[in-house]
């Protein structure tokens, strides 16, 4: 299940990490009440990187990305997206959200509105886009995820591959700069699982900065430039890929690696 | 030709009505409705036969005699000479308004306080939840009296407006004055008037309909038609196009200036209630018993209904809040553009419900007095006739028309607002 093969050439000329710095958090603790989930995290990443976030469950991945565009609140340090600052400042929030892209596990599209609405809403709404630009944006983006011909169709109609897709579609409306996915696949047969993957692996060709948290270790090692392996709240162990899969520091990430690849 | 495969035909038997699936359950039924109709039929000529010995046949003969009661709170002319038939007319639209109005003012407030109750502000949160406690936990009768024994004790009297130390003073501009005889507002008036049309005769169903108010509704109906056409023309440039014309202000414009010309025509003005000898005259008098029923109807359901919504919004799954934050959506858009529509198809269902209730819980009316349908046919009417039973059946029917009629229109809305999924 986590080695999903991906049969296709990956065109890397345009997946170039650039020196500027598209996300910081520097020392970043969490609490939930009492239960400490983020500890002490130093995370660092450059614009065109393509990071997968990696552990088992309740290792706080999904927490780390949800803290990046304001989902949840993180208690101490300090986190800079694209050099503004998250902080309790309404006007940055929504500066750091209008600019990062979130794909979540439940896709959670809105279910009263048709395929082409749930693309269009934020841009209409929150850029003020006139409404045919919107709608040329919209169709554009979902010509690229491939189903331009659903578009009058609502959520409930759709398959989840498709689902998802429209997702990822939805927030390229709003031409994020950086892209967040938690666990996009995990809801998704295999045969969905790789629909979602292609559309994800274009977007990583074209340049994009991408945070993943997903199990899916064939697009860990192929369409990424770092693996983050995360336990207890705290990042374990960080690499490229090939040194991360074939040679691995901790104990702890060498168990986990044996457990979701040893079959 | 006969097919070869014809199912061979079986005898039929009468142990089959019982044991057999096909027939079993029409069997039970027909055995139903025959026990329903005899149980019905001897209830109906039992008690006939007994009203007949007890020399008052079912008769509706009583509603053309004079009623020899009066109103006080009315829509339409009325004197105590007037028919019970004409009685009952007037308390019927005394239950309508009080209805219309109890309905309009709950879904405003519940709506407001479900969704107040859900904010992160702790303060409003918990006032809004004392709020929805202390009105859904106690008999609506006891706010009804409450409410009025604080309007009779709290408000002061209409002597109190009077002289040059008067002790209380009417309130915007001396227009509305709130005293112990009930609250008195301005009255919409004609100095060119076109007058009234005179509907059905001198019949007790007689009503007089006001050609100033046909006009100006002509003219508001024809003003929002021609906006709508205005939009619409907008819509077809912004999709030709992409630019939207401004048209907020041309649309505006053709709804108040015609208006605002009409009425100006007709010689428009309010007519203030002013204070002569020891009542306040003129303005339209809204009584006391009226404006507790209103409230307390109001205050009461709309805790239901702020309930109704709370729980309609916490349904959607915090994931669609999630989403729409994610893409940079502000709170209040995310409330009104992804909550809302989708909350609303919980939300209908019970709303129509509570709409019906507070319909029914009008009838409480008696109580302080206030004379709609129950007060008047339900009331005096059948103690001055002694005809309980022509009086209670036709009570029955008009509050079953009226909640009918409420759950038509509501479950015509609840169509249009459900969810298209599949």
């Amino acid at each position: 299940m986590a080695d999903l093969a991906i049969d296709r050439e990956i065109d890397r000329s345009k997946m170039q990490v650039s020196d500027e710095v598209a996300v910081e958090i520097i020392n970043m603790n969490k609490w939930y009440g009492t239960f400490h989930v983020l500890r002490d995290i130093n995370l660092t990443v450059n614009s065109g990187e393509r990071i997968v976030i990696a552990g088992p469950s309740g290792s706080g991945k999904s927490t780390l990305i949800r803290c990046i565009n304001a989902l949840e609140e993180h208690q101490q340090g300090k986190i800079t997206v694209d050099g503004t600052e998250l902080s309790n400042d309404l006007k940055n929030i929504d500066k750091i959200r209008s600019e990062v892209g979130m794909v979540f596990q439940h896709f959670n599209l809105f279910p009263h509105l048709t395929i082409l609405e749930n693309c269009t809403l934020a841009p209409i709404w929150v850029r003020k886009t006139p409404r045919k630009e919107a709608v040329e944006r919209a169709m554009h983006f979902l010509e690229k995820v491939k189903i331009p011909d659903q578009a009058n169709k609502y959520p409930g109609q759709l398959s989840g591959g498709q689902q998802q897709r429209v997702a990822i579609a939805r927030s390229l409306c709003m031409m994020p700069r950086i892209m967040l996915f938690d666990e996009p696949t995990s809801a998704l047969d295999p045969e969905m699982i790789k629909e979602v993957l292609d559309t994800m692996i274009e977007l990583a060709e074209e340049g994009m900065t991408m945070l993943c948290v997903t199990h899916e270790m064939g697009f860990a090692r192929q369409v990424a430039n770092r693996v983050i392996f995360m336990d207890q709240g705290q990042i374990v162990e960080q690499n490229e890929p090939e040194e991360f899969f074939n040679n691995p520091q901790s104990e702890r990430t060498k168990l986990f690696l044996s457990q979701i690849l040893g079959h | 030709m006969t097919l070869l495969t014809d199912p061979p035909k079986e005898q039929f038997r009468l142990s089959m009505l019982l044991y057999d699936t096909r027939y079993r359950s029409a069997t039970f039924q027909v055995i139903a409705l025959l026990c329903f109709m005899l149980l019905a039929a001897w209830l109906i000529s039992n008690t006939a036969q007994n009203l007949a010995e007890l020399g008052k046949p079912i008769d509706f003969g009583f509603f053309g005699e004079s009623a020899g009661y009066d109103i006080n709170q009315r829509l339409l002319d009325y004197d105590s000479q007037d028919t019970h038939l004409r009685a009952a007319l007037i308390g019927l639209l005394n239950t309508l308004v009080v209805a219309a109005l109890g309905c309009a003012t709950a879904t405003v407030l519940g709506v407001t306080v479900g969704v107040l109750r859900l904010s992160n502000n702790w303060l409003i949160s918990r006032l809004m939840t004392v709020y929805v406690e202390m009105f859904r936990n106690v008999p609506v009768l006891l706010w009804i009296v409450f409410i009025m024994a604080v309007m009779i004790e709290t408000l002061p009297a209409p002597r109190a407006f009077r002289g040059d130390n008067a002790t209380a003073s009417m309130l915007l501009g001396d227009s509305v004055a709130l005293t112990n005889r009930g609250v008195y507002i301005p009255e919409p008036l004609f100095s060119r008037s076109l007058g009234d049309i005179h509907l059905l005769g001198e019949s007790s169903l007689r009503f007089n309909v006001s050609l100033d108010l046909i006009v100006v509704l002509a003219v508001l109906i024809g003003g929002v038609w021609v906006s709508q056409f205005i939009k619409r023309r907008a819509d077809r440039i912004q999709e030709s196009t992409g630019d939207r014309p401004t048209t907020w202000y041309l649309r505006l414009g053709v709804i108040v200036v015609p208006l605002v010309i009409v009425l100006a025509a007709l010689g428009f003005y309010l007519g203030h209630p002013e204070l002569k000898g020891f009542n306040f005259k003129g303005g339209t008098h809204m009584r006391n018993s009226l404006i507790a029923l209103w409230l307390a109807l109001s205050l009461y359901t709309a805790a239901f209904v702020a309930e109704i919504v709370r729980s309609g919004i916490m349904a959607i799954s915090s994931g669609q809040t999630e989403a729409a934050s994610a893409l940079g959506l502000r709170s209040n858009r995310i409330m009104s553009l992804v909550i809302l529509p989708q909350a609303l198809r919980v939300i209908v269902p019970p709303l129509i419900s509570q709409y019906l209730n507070l319909t029914k819980n009008s009838s409480l009316a008696i109580a302080v007095g206030y004379m709609d349908i129950t007060g008047t046919l339900g009331g005096i009417t059948m103690n001055q006739t002694g005809r309980e039973l022509e009086c209670v059946l036709l009570l029955m029917l008009i509050y079953l028309i009226i909640s009918l009629s409420i759950s038509t229109v509501m479950n015509w809305y609840n169509e249009s607002v459900k969810l298209e999924e599949r």
